[in-house]
């Protein structure tokens, strides 16, 4: 039923809307740049059938499709190959991506074009006289192709390649209202940052082939399931050296890290938030960030090698899980929170896979990106009528915005773990299995790696608490009390027009009511506790670790309990802090706020200023270590060393062509001379030079 | 050997023949029909009938025909392939130029043709006598073509390549009748059969040296038709003075056919492995010593069909390093490095044409070949300034350009056959080029000229120019189907 060619389409479609809308729509019909949209959205539609056709193929019948690579380039013995890898793991990514984009494209219709009614305002889709449509949509089709290339990548060259367009498309889009200083800076940042990850990756991708020849002959040693299948066995015989693997896992790790947002590289990701809001939930939310789970995901055998490896992976989840989540708890920026959350929601995922819990960190993965998206879309809802992304300008949004509110709380108690919620199976299912990790290091006798594995849980728990406490401010803050005056009182938003509360046009609520339904229940009844409708017992998290990782856990009733309290504390401690209880029929809060930041000023203030990360990074190593030390001493280098060199071989390539044009003098005499000459030195070498 | 001509045979030519017959066509059309620009029609739409009799010669097999004296195989189509799209480019860009000589056009279009057919029958001559005769019907319409523009620099310009064509084939003659004089055969494959013989009964190599200096001489004929040092001394003379597309055309037709000569004897009479030591290393330096000697006086020109002489010099050089691999035949057999000559060679059919478009279209809108009259270019033309941007990169060797992928396939095969220094000198000369490529994308992007009239492109070279630069790019990304094109080519051969 789904032959390669089909396959292939999955990821051209959105190539071809990509070129329609830059070459086309964008040249020729700017005016109706709206056009665009309908493409994208027509593409990614016909994409995302597909990609559910697949599912069905690949997901039932355990199947996994290969196709047969197409040689690219062969210099000598080297053969650099295109090809197309589809396993579970490629499945739900394809789901994921393309649902979501097509979600977020329909939405973006909205969004985009009723932002652009009033031209007054700095999110101004009209950028010298032209409509903005166009480029939006043929950068977005742009990642969307991208990033299933990535997906769908049968080859580590080819997934490198992809690896960096959609850091390219994050960098286009971050910096979309590029008129904007900030955003042009975020765009900067980002783009920076990651790519001190990609080059880790890049290291990493080059130690491994430097091991080329230990691979069979017949084999591509850039394949991915070639890597995947021959590595273990090469360490296993002692080939490779397990230093030699973990440097390699390291530096692919790092790779991720910088993707993901990972702790100490996570400073690009909340300055990311200056993008349109549909991209921060494409992108920064749902796909893109997710990129560095599943480069680990793809590569685990090689990752569950090393147990350094796979302890460091862990440690840095958690840390990031929680780390992150601190932030959360104090910014006033609604997207700012999300963004937070992405980024320590990404940590759990690590932490997941960095104890062995590969189905898990999938699981998700999953769930993740609808219900994260969805609180994305609901603040760019929000930001739709009041103008302002800044919570304390915000509030009593509950009645005006009723569909907005419903389905933001359907994500916030999803992100928070609240059970039913799609997100309370797959977080419950990462804490299980770290549990269980550690209690089976501690069984084995690995003492020091129980001991961190015990740490790494305490923190994740710590963190679902936060995590339930910052989303309930938030939606607090946002939906209930007064309203605060939106974009009217505050001096610092990109006004967006007169404040016009009200819901926001279909097109942006439906997508949003879609993805809320999906994160309602999904999680249940994907990877169900028990087996229930002819779905089998875990059947998500059993499927993709078919062949990987025989690891069972079977849902554990008390800690779903424990963790589910610990959430629902959370939101009752942001209850009485943000939540003005009616019968009491008071002016504030049973805990006032201000109170507690007082108490608490120094953490509070650390807190909010982001640990100082921004300012050790760019003050002190890149300021005065970099730039100060390093830069000037190069500086010096290349002016007085490197310069005289180059001025002197300059100088003389400029001058020793001279004397040999004076040769060419335009007379025949001379050149018949000289070929007459020629001829005799070779003939004289021939015969006597040997 | 059959010593009739029969119909499979002229079959086997057919190309050939219908070139001439084309030729003969607007000859006769020139003279019934006043309307002059019907001509440039006729001889490119001409074309595709060639053009397709060759594609369907492009079959596999390998024949002989008239008594041994043409081999048509896939090897000499490629090259008559090569040698007819670079035809079809030069008419298509002689349209608005060849109104700079309205009265003979038809002579000018007839010359191109039957020239091209003299370099298509030697992409398949396996005999000496044919091979001198096919080189002959290439070098005299050329030497008229050089001349057409009657003024004293043409008419100097053909001069030179008069008189020192005339030399070279004399040169050529000379070691023919040496060889023929020692071995008593005119046939390239006997040939190497003799010396291989020669070898085994370890006579003295190569009859005592008098074979040798026949084959030497052979070979030196032909490196001036591809001007390698030192036999380049021609080019830049000639180039400047002759009508630009003619340029274009002498830098890849004319090149193109003295590499397949070339290629076919190198590998019939060195396929011994000590004497292909002995040529790789001589082959080696005359590449170091073209493409070094280029590159430096290049930089120094300021007119930009000189500074263009120059770089074709270099960039033979660079082919010739497929060539040296060749030789050295050890770790080789995989034919990466002529296989990279033929590629190279298409590439540079591309690289080359896109960038004389644009000259073509300067030198007649601004009356001058000097590069400075390249400055502003920008804002008169967009479209040509991408041309010739593009053109540049894959002059450089910048990717994503057809000419990285060449030139990676072919320093590549320098690395693999153990000519390291060789790619790396190659390597470091690229770099030095890349200041006068880029030079004249500097002066095209930022210099400032008052003149900012728009230059107005007829289809006739917007087609041929960006039919070129979209190949430049496609290669640059897919060369696959090139790359297995040329493998198959070189093999037909062996």
């Amino acid at each position: 039923m789904i032959t390669e060619q089909l396959i292939w389409m999955i990821f051209i479609l959105p190539l071809i809307s990509f070129l329609i809308c830059s070459l086309i729509i964008r040249q020729l019909f700017n005016n109706r740049s709206i056009f665009a949209g309908y493409v994208a959205i027509l593409l990614i539609g016909l994409s995302f059938l597909i990609s559910v056709l697949a599912f069905y193929e690949v997901i039932i019948n355990h199947k996994q499709i290969t196709t047969a690579p197409i040689e690219w380039l062969t210099i000598g013995q080297f053969t650099l190959s295109i090809g197309l890898l589809l396993d579970p793991l490629t499945i739900v990514m394809l789901t994921v991506v393309t649902g979501v984009s097509l979600m977020v494209q329909v939405y973006s219709l909205g969004y985009m074009k009723s932002s652009g009614q009033d031209s007054n305002n700095s999110e101004d889709p009209v950028e010298l006289g032209q409509p903005v449509l166009a480029r939006y949509f043929s950068y977005m089709s742009l990642f969307t192709a991208s990033m299933l290339g990535l997906i769908l990548a049968s080859n580590i060259i080819q997934l490198f390649i992809f690896w960096e367009l959609v850091g390219l498309c994050s960098y286009l889009l971050i910096g979309f209202w590029f008129h904007k200083p900030s955003a042009a800076n975020a765009a900067k940042k980002a783009f920076l940052v990651t790519r001190l990850g990609d080059f880790g990756f890049l290291l990493g991708i080059m130690y491994l082939f430097s091991h080329q020849h230990l691979f069979p002959s017949d084999s591509n040693p850039l394949d991915i399931i070639t890597i995947n299948t021959y590595v273990p066995l090469l360490v296993n015989t002692g080939l490779i050296s397990l230093t030699a693997i973990t440097l390699i896992s390291l530096g692919i790790f790092f790779g991720a890290m910088g993707k993901s947002g990972q702790f100490p590289l996570h400073t690009w990701l909340p300055d990311a938030m200056e993008g349109p809001t549909p991209v921060s939930a494409l992108i920064h939310a749902a796909t893109m960030v997710a990129a560095g789970v599943f480069l680990v995901a793809r590569f685990f055998p090689i990752f569950e090698i090393s147990e350094f490896t796979m302890t460091t992976v862990s440690l840095i989840g958690a840390i990031t899980a929680i780390f992150a989540a601190t932030m959360g708890l104090v910014s006033n920026d609604i997207k700012r929170v999300l963004a937070y959350s992405t980024v320590s929601q990404l940590g759990y995922m690590m932490l997941a896979l960095g104890s062995g819990a590969y189905g898990a960190a999938i699981f998700h993965l999953f769930t993740h990106a609808f219900f994260k998206a969805l609180l994305f879309l609901g603040s760019g809802s929000v930001n739709h009528s009041t103008g302002t992304f800044d919570m304390r300008f915000m509030g009593g949004l509950r009645k005006v915005m009723p569909i907005t509110y419903v389905t933001f709380l359907i994500g916030g108690l999803s992100l928070a773990g609240i059970p039913p919620f799609s997100g309370f199976w797959s977080k419950d299912e990462i804490l299980l299995n770290v549990f269980n990790h550690s209690a089976n290091l501690n069984s084995d006798g690995q003492i020091w790696l129980s001991l961190i594995s015990s740490i790494t849980f305490a923190l994740a728990l710590v963190a679902v608490f936060m995590t339930a406490f910052y989303m309930f401010r938030a939606l607090f803050m946002t939906f209930e009390g007064k309203f605060n005056g939106g974009s009217d009182q505050d001096p610092n938003a990109h006004a967006h027009g007169p404040v016009h509360l009200a819901e926001s046009p279909k097109v942006m609520t439906i997508p949003m009511i879609i993805l809320a339904s999906v994160s309602i229940l999904i999680g249940f009844f994907i990877n169900p506790p028990f087996k229930i409708f002819g779905i089998d017992k875990h059947w998500l998290v059993e499927t993709l670790q078919h062949g990987i990782v025989s690891l069972h856990t079977d849902f554990n009733i008390t800690l779903a309990v424990i963790s589910s309290i610990i959430a629902i504390s959370g939101i009752a401690l942001a209850a009485l802090m943000y939540l003005k209880i009616p019968l009491i029929n008071t002016q504030t809060t049973l805990i006032s706020p201000n109170f507690v930041s007082k108490i608490f000023k120094p953490i509070n203030t650390l807190f909010s200023r982001k640990y100082y990360f921004d300012e050790l990074y760019e003050d002190l190593i890149v300021s005065s270590i970099f730039y100060k030390k390093i830069a000037k001493f190069l500086s010096w280098f290349d002016q007085n060393v490197v310069d005289f060199l180059i001025n002197s071989i300059g100088w003389s390539t400029r001058n020793i062509g001279a004397p040999i044009k004076q040769m060419h003098n335009g007379q025949i005499q001379m050149y018949a001379t000289i070929t007459s000459l020629g001829i005799l030195v070779i003939t004289f070498f021939i015969v006597f030079g040997t | 050997m059959n010593s009739f001509i029969t119909t499979d045979e002229l079959l086997l030519i057919a190309p050939e023949i219908s070139m001439v017959i084309l030729a003969t066509l607007v000859i006769i059309l020139d003279l019934v029909i006043k309307n002059k620009s019907i001509l440039n029609f006729v001889a490119s739409f001409g074309l595709l009938v060639p053009i397709a009799l060759s594609f369907n010669l492009l079959d596999g097999t390998s024949q002989f025909a008239f008594a041994g004296a043409l081999r048509v195989d896939y090897f000499g189509v490629f090259f008559k392939i090569i040698t007819l799209f670079a035809t079809l480019i030069t008419i298509l860009i002689s349209e608005k130029y060849s109104k700079k000589f309205d009265d003979y056009q038809g002579e000018y279009y007839a010359l191109i043709l039957i020239s091209a057919s003299g370099m298509m029958l030697l992409a398949s001559s396996v005999e000496f006598i044919t091979i001198y005769i096919a080189l002959e019907l290439s070098a005299l319409p050329l030497a008229a073509l050089i001349t057409f523009i009657r003024i004293r620099s043409s008419a100097e310009s053909g001069i030179k390549f008069m008189v020192l064509s005339a030399l070279s084939s004399a040169i050529l003659l000379y070691g023919m009748v040496l060889v023929y004089g020692f071995t008593g055969t005119t046939y390239i494959e006997d040939l190497s059969q003799i010396i291989n013989r020669s070898l085994i009964n370890s006579e003295l190599t190569f009859g005592g040296g008098a074979l040798l200096l026949g084959v030497i001489l052979i070979t030196c004929g032909f490196a001036f038709k591809i001007s390698s040092a030192p036999f380049h001394m021609w080019a830049p003379d000639v180039y400047e003075g002759a009508p630009t597309p003619i340029t274009a055309f002498l830098s890849v037709a004319s090149k193109a056919a003295g590499f397949a000569v070339i290629l076919r004897i190198v590998y019939s009479s060195f396929s011994n492995e000590q004497i292909g030591m002995d040529w790789s290393v001589l082959i080696a330096t005359l590449s170091a010593i073209s493409m070094t000697l280029g590159n430096l006086i290049a930089i120094q020109q300021t007119n930009i069909k000189r500074l263009f002489a120059y770089s074709t010099i270099a960039q033979a050089g660079y082919i010739m390093v497929g060539l040296a691999a060749l030789s050295s035949l050890d770790g080789g057999q995989d034919n990466a490095g002529p296989a990279g000559i033929l590629f190279y060679l298409f590439g540079y059919l591309l690289t080359n044409f896109a960038a004389f478009t644009v000259i073509t279209l300067v030198s007649i809108n601004t009356n001058s070949d000097s590069i400075s009259s390249y400055s502003g270019l920008l804002k008169r033309s967009r479209l040509l300034t991408l041309i010739m941007t593009i053109s540049m990169i894959s002059l450089i060797g910048l990717p994503p350009s057809v000419g990285f992928m060449a030139k990676i396939y072919i320093f590549g095969s320098a690395m693999d056959t153990g000519l390291q220094w060789l790619a790396i000198f190659g390597v470091l000369n690229s770099v030095v080029s890349a200041f006068y490529y880029l030079k004249i994308v500097k002066i095209m992007l930022i210099d400032e000229n008052e003149n900012s009239e728009k230059i107005q492109l007829t289809t006739n070279m917007s087609l041929a120019g960006l039919s070129c630069v979209f190949g430049i790019v496609i290669l640059g990304i897919f060369p696959g189907s090139i790359i297995e094109v040329a493998h198959r080519a070189v093999e037909s051969i062996i």
